[in-house]
């Protein structure tokens, strides 16, 4: 359960929005993180979940208008300065990014990846900074980690090569990782030991851990609470237990039904007809509204739902703050006939 | 340095070595091809009778046949003899070797211009990209690679050569100071097509290496972007920058028989036309050699260098 005082990640009504797009990237994203607590952010591609984790280092497209906050262990970064930007990227949180091979710059020694940001902006000399790099290549369990650092990233497989991507995460001793999808660019044996790694590592560690992820599964597997995401809002929340138990949005339903069960008979997989809203699209309701089974015309498509409880009824438009006890949460119009429906 | 690597640089090395033998049989067979008589050249003027031609042509050994003369002619080479001008009546050795120090600093010159203005401008261009400084580069750059070297030397020359007085108009100078100053225009009028091609090359390399995951990644670890900038974008354009310097810098040499003959420059390139127009074999035959082997010895340079640029090259084994 996660402590009472100020959250580690917190974001506020965050919105981005991309001139010449019908809809914003991002619209009223609510999070928080806990100082040690492992929160997943499920959603299909383009849903909006990898900008809502680049928005906690400050890393937002080019020419996007923003609203609302996004605070990391107090700062706000939106609209901060370069000078703030560095100071939380440096001390406070660290990313892990999806493709190593894409990551690491190819023409550069793993010594250099690693050591680069201790030496010019740590101000550790060589010697220092590269007995930080092996004691970390150490910690992520990769094997002959002297030799590892004078090589260069195409002579490491892709596994190996994410591990120094997460050792090079742990450089600058963070309270809070980011993980955007780090296991889908590997293969599937891989994906599970590196899923160990950061598993242990948070723990270890006590690390703030947002992991980004279009596997549900993988979620509920790793992390205490989960976010599901849809179209640049967030569509439920709740923890991972409940949220797999009793999905109660249509959407977290679907993701469920389209993966094969981790236990007993694979039953028929239902894939969610269609294909998410683009950014050129916009929803005046819902905006899950085409490719849900439940819809109502003429009550879901007119106005946007609003994060509830959703034992609630009728909706009261209470305050998205997920609360300590972490009540589930869903946006959803039918969200309390489709319990009572009981799904 | 690995055995792999070492053979990798030798096979270059051969390789060079038998595109140079190749380039001269073919300079040497050109010029047998070409219309004009040698003989006829030398006797210039004067009329002469058959048997005195003949006379001259077995003296300079122009009967014998082409075999024995390209033979005779690459021995020579091969031991730093390229004949004797017909029309300095001195050794072609001694001819290049007292024009060759003035287009070496005219080359050298233009390749610094190349390479500081070129890259620097091109490094502008692309990250400001989208402002007005951004798209003042831009049309530096279209405005700049569609200007011959002659119009760049005849705009200089009068404004501000003439007009402006900054800078002498004609020769080559003498002592370090006064060649500097006379080679600062022709070097510009040399390289105004050139710089053009760097910057634009620079820029979009630039610009590729900017939408890279790695730079994003560099800058979420909170290095400062003028670091991330030289670490990893400007790093990595290297590759692409210096293939085409070296394509550039190794074709200058025949450039600079325009922009010689323009500044009245005495040079090799100034020495190329002069002896072509004269028909002075020896000398074409020497200079053609020398701007070919310029031409394959860069860039067999930049392709030496390159795997220190981009490793994955090396990992290839030097194929490239």
């Amino acid at each position: 359960m996660p402590p009472l005082e100020m959250p580690l990640l917190e974001y506020d009504g965050l919105r981005v929005e991309l001139p010449g797009t019908a809809r914003p990237i991002l619209d009223g994203v609510t999070l928080s993180v806990a100082a040690g607590e492992a929160v997943a952010l499920v959603g299909e591609s383009g849903s909006g979940k990898s900008v809502t984790a680049r928005a906690a280092l400050g890393l937002l497209p080019s020419g996007a208008r923003t609203g609302g906050q996004v605070r990391v262990d107090g700062t706000d970064l939106v609209g901060a300065d370069a000078a703030r930007l560095r100071a939380v990227r440096t001390g406070v949180a660290s990313m892990i990014f999806q493709d190593p091979r894409a990551g690491i710059n190819p023409v550069r020694r793993v010594g250099d990846f690693l050591t680069e940001s201790l030496r010019l902006v740590g101000g550790r000399t060589r010697a220092e900074a590269e007995a930080r790099a092996l004691e970390l290549l150490t910690a992520v369990g990769l094997p002959d980690p002297a030799r590892h650092l004078r090589q260069y990233p195409h002579q490491l497989s892709g596994g190996m090569l994410q591990r120094v991507m997460i050792a090079g995460a742990l450089t600058a001793d963070p309270q809070l990782l980011l993980c955007d999808e780090p296991t889908t660019a590997l293969d599937v044996t891989t994906q599970a030991e590196i899923m160990a790694v950061l598993g242990q590592l948070q723990r270890d560690r006590g690390l703030g851990l947002l992991l980004i992820t279009h596997d549900l599964d993988l979620a509920a597997a790793t992390c205490d609470r989960i976010y599901v995401m849809y179209a640049g809002r967030i569509v439920e929340t709740g923890t991972a237990a409940d949220l797999l138990a009793i999905p109660r949005h249509p959407y977290t339903a679907g993701l469920l039904g389209s993966s094969p069960p981790l236990e007993g008979t694979p039953g028929r997989l239902t894939p969610i007809p269609g294909a998410p809203l683009s950014l050129a699209e916009a929803a005046s309701g819902c905006a899950f509204f085409a490719r849900c089974r439940f819809a109502q015309p003429g009550r879901c498509d007119l106005t946007p739902p609003v994060l509830t409880s959703p034992v609630l009824t009728p909706p009261v438009p209470t305050l998205p703050v997920p609360a300590p006890a972490a009540p589930t949460l869903v946006a959803c119009h039918r969200a309390d006939e489709l319990i009572e429906e009981n799904r | 340095m690995t055995p792999g690597r070492l053979w990798a640089v030798a096979r270059r090395l051969l390789g060079m070595a038998l595109t140079l033998l190749a380039t001269s049989f073919l300079v040497f067979s050109s010029l047998y091809l070409a219309p004009g008589d040698p003989a006829s050249f030398l006797v210039r003027g004067r009329s002469a009778s058959p048997q005195e031609l003949a006379a001259i042509r077995h003296q300079y050994g122009f009967d014998d046949p082409f075999p024995v003369r390209y033979w005779h002619w690459l021995d020579g080479v091969l031991h730093g003899d390229f004949g004797r001008s017909y029309l300095f009546h001195q050794s072609v050795g001694e001819v290049l070797w007292s024009r060759l120090p003035a287009t070496l600093l005219l080359v050298g010159v233009s390749t610094l211009l190349i390479a500081v203005v070129g890259i620097g401008v091109g490094i502008v261009g692309a990250l400001r990209r989208g402002t007005r400084t951004g798209s003042a580069v831009l049309l530096l750059v279209t405005v700049g690679a569609a200007v011959p070297s002659f119009v760049a030397a005849i705009v200089l020359r009068s404004v501000l050569g003439v007009r402006l007085g900054w800078f002498p108009t004609i020769g080559n100078g003498t002592g370090v100071l006064d060649r500097l100053h006379h080679v600062v225009l022709p070097a510009i009028a040399l390289s105004v097509t050139f710089m053009a091609l760097v910057t634009r090359v620079t820029r979009s390399a630039m610009l590729d290496e900017l939408r890279r995951e790695h730079v994003e990644v560099a800058l979420s670890r909170g290095l400062p972007r003028r670091t991330v900038i030289r670490r990893h974008v400007l790093r990595n354009a290297l590759g692409p920058i210096v293939t085409v310097c070296g394509l550039l810098v190794s074709g200058m040499l025949v450039s600079t028989a325009i922009v010689e003959t323009a500044f009245g420059m005495s040079g090799i390139g100034s020495l190329l036309v002069q002896s072509v127009d004269e028909l002075d074999f020896q000398v074409v035959q020497a200079i053609v050699l020398l701007v070919v082997a310029a031409f394959v010895v860069v860039n067999t340079l930049v392709d030496l260098v390159y795997p220190l640029i981009d490793p994955r090259v090396r990992a290839a084994g030097g194929a490239r």
